[in-house]
């Protein structure tokens, strides 16, 4: 459905895209995964036609995007990451517009009751856009790109500035249109991209670090061999209780979290101590309050993926 | 470009811009019409028409200051080029929108000799020719500014920008009597806008001047449409 080859965007000295290709097939929701400014917008702005490649081809529904513009971007329906509106139109005469733009012609009132519907915005049509909350922008720029049921649907950080209860429609949403549609989307929240995605591409510094599935990706994020504990008792009693313990290799003190109760980092040699470390806490008279394994933040995936070691974990939970 | 031009059209009246820029020229014209006609007891709109020739160049800038900026400043580019539209069509529908809204404002000058040819008999092939001469001067005008437009993200720099190009259209023809060159003089006789537009007033149609006119606007919407290109590729 897209293919991506040698995609390769200069802003003056600053390469933002070094040779980044992958492949979308009709049916896949495909995540982009990465930090700010791993190029994942500009991917996206390349993808729709915003802005042109220094080199490299894209590829929509068989049309090269800048050699069939029309008919590539005919397939697309796109939601930029700050997507600007019209202030000072009506939501309705906005969507309006923006059919009379893709050319829908045939059922236009039905698709739009339709899509408002689904989007939740039905109830707001007659409201200026320059009064909407941000909720409601974004189910409208949603909507926006849903008119005229594009092939590609394109959505760029959609979930960004929205409230709890929000992001989980907006993730129904997506999950809804990926049976009907090729979708992408973009998010630098490792979480996200799992639960939507049947494939994740993550960028680095304008590259392409990993194209896999999001369990493999996770699975090689998460590591084991780190367990982050909080254990109450003196911490010279509890380095020395653990340091009995057979394969673990270093304990660090993280920090006080609760009165007399501090958070270790464990760093062990052999996989799964779990049930070690329990018993000799126990023999020790040592409670141990909390235990998980270290939790493994966006950055250190791609720590892992660009040095292949292990980082440290974070403290926090 | 249809959907463009709706939506201009429609930006220009649900902001202030559209009815103050019709207000202007209306007021211009009527005032000139009173003192010359009316006042001066003819139906002949020559003088009334050589009047606007200033009016317009300086109405004009205002009219096309956010025509391209705006959607620069604010983004909403983003809709209008990720669209299956070409360029060219985003472009022409804005020209022609804001063109659309100087033929309502230049209307008064027509309504005006209705108002005559009740009283009199004005000579109407004169009238349409004035008339087709203000027409063909605006909507060269609005396409040399909506190039200007998309240059700037700003409004303000935009409608400066303009009115610097008209008041340079306005000097040109002082320019040309003071310079020595041969060259120099015949090249700002040339373009003098004035000179191309007085004609006009005398109900004088020269293809020339017509042929002009319309290339210099096709020229100037076309820089705009590159322009637009050339971001897509900086």
């Amino acid at each position: 459905m897209i293919h991506v080859q040698g995609l390769t965007k200069r802003y003056g000295d600053k390469l933002a895209l070094d040779d980044v290709s992958f492949d979308v097939q009709a049916g896949e929701i495909l995540g982009l995964l990465g930090l700010n400014g791993a190029g994942k917008s500009t991917t996206m702005n390349i993808l729709t036609g915003y802005i042109g490649a220094t080199s490299g081809t894209v590829t929509v529904d068989g049309h090269d995007i800048s050699q069939e513009p029309i008919e590539a971007k005919r397939a697309i329906g796109y939601l930029p990451e700050q997507l600007a509106f019209y202030g000072d139109m009506r939501v309705r005469e906005y969507l309006d517009f923006v059919c009379d733009l893709k050319g829908v012609k045939t059922g236009r009132s039905e698709h739009l009751s339709s899509l408002c519907e689904h989007v939740g915005i039905a109830h707001m049509t007659h409201r200026l856009i320059r009064n909407l909350s941000r909720g409601y922008r974004q189910r409208l720029g949603f909507a926006q790109a849903l008119v005229g049921d594009p092939k590609v649907v394109i959505l760029d950080e959609p979930t960004t500035g929205l409230d709890p209860s929000q992001v989980v429609e907006i993730r129904k949403l997506v999950r809804n249109l990926g049976k009907t549609s090729t979708v992408i989307i973009s998010s630098h929240i490792l979480s996200e991209i799992q639960a939507i995605c049947t494939r994740v591409v993550v960028l680095h510094q304008g590259r392409v670090l990993a194209d896999d599935t999001p369990e493999n990706l996770s699975r090689s994020a998460q590591s084991p061999q780190h367990l982050v504990a909080r254990i109450q008792g003196q911490p010279e009693r509890v380095q020395a209780a653990l340091n009995r313990v057979a394969g673990i290799a270093h304990v660090t003190v993280l920090a006080q979290r609760e009165p007399g109760a501090y958070d270790y980092a464990i760093d062990t040699a052999r996989p799964d101590i779990r049930v070690d470390v329990f018993r000799a806490l126990a023999r020790a008279d040592l409670p141990l309050l909390s235990m998980h394994s270290g939790e493994t933040s966006l950055e250190q995936v791609f720590l892992r993926l660009v040095t292949g070691q292990v980082p440290p974990p974070t403290e926090t939970v | 470009m249809l959907a463009v031009l709706k939506r201009e059209f429609r930006a220009y009246f649900q902001s202030p811009l559209g009815y103050v820029f019709v207000a202007a020229v209306y007021f211009f014209a009527g005032y000139y019409f009173f003192t010359y006609n009316l006042y001066g007891n003819t139906t002949n709109m020559t003088r009334l028409f050589e009047l606007l020739f200033p009016v317009i160049l300086f109405l004009v800038p205002v009219l096309t200051m956010r025509l391209m900026s705006e959607d620069k400043r604010l983004k909403t580019d983003q809709l209008l080029l990720t669209a299956p539209v070409s360029r060219l069509s985003i472009v022409l529908g804005k020209y022609a929108a804001a063109v659309a809204v100087y033929l309502i404002a230049i209307s008064a000058t027509m309504l005006e000799a209705v108002v005559m040819a009740l009283f009199a008999a004005p000579h109407w092939p004169m009238i349409l020719g004035n008339f087709i001469g203000l027409f063909l001067l605006g909507a060269t005008l609005i396409a040399i500014c909506m190039l200007l437009s998309a240059l700037t993200e700003s409004q303000v720099v935009a409608a400066v920008a303009g009115f610097v190009v008209s008041l340079f259209l306005m000097l040109i023809d002082a320019l040309a009597l003071v310079v020595n060159s041969r060259f120099l003089q015949a090249l700002f006789r040339n373009l003098s806008f004035n000179d191309r537009y007085r004609p006009f007033t005398l109900g004088i149609l020269e293809l020339p001047h017509i042929v002009f006119f319309l290339s210099i606007s096709g020229l100037f919407v076309l820089l705009t449409v590159a322009i637009l290109d050339r971001e897509r590729w900086g």
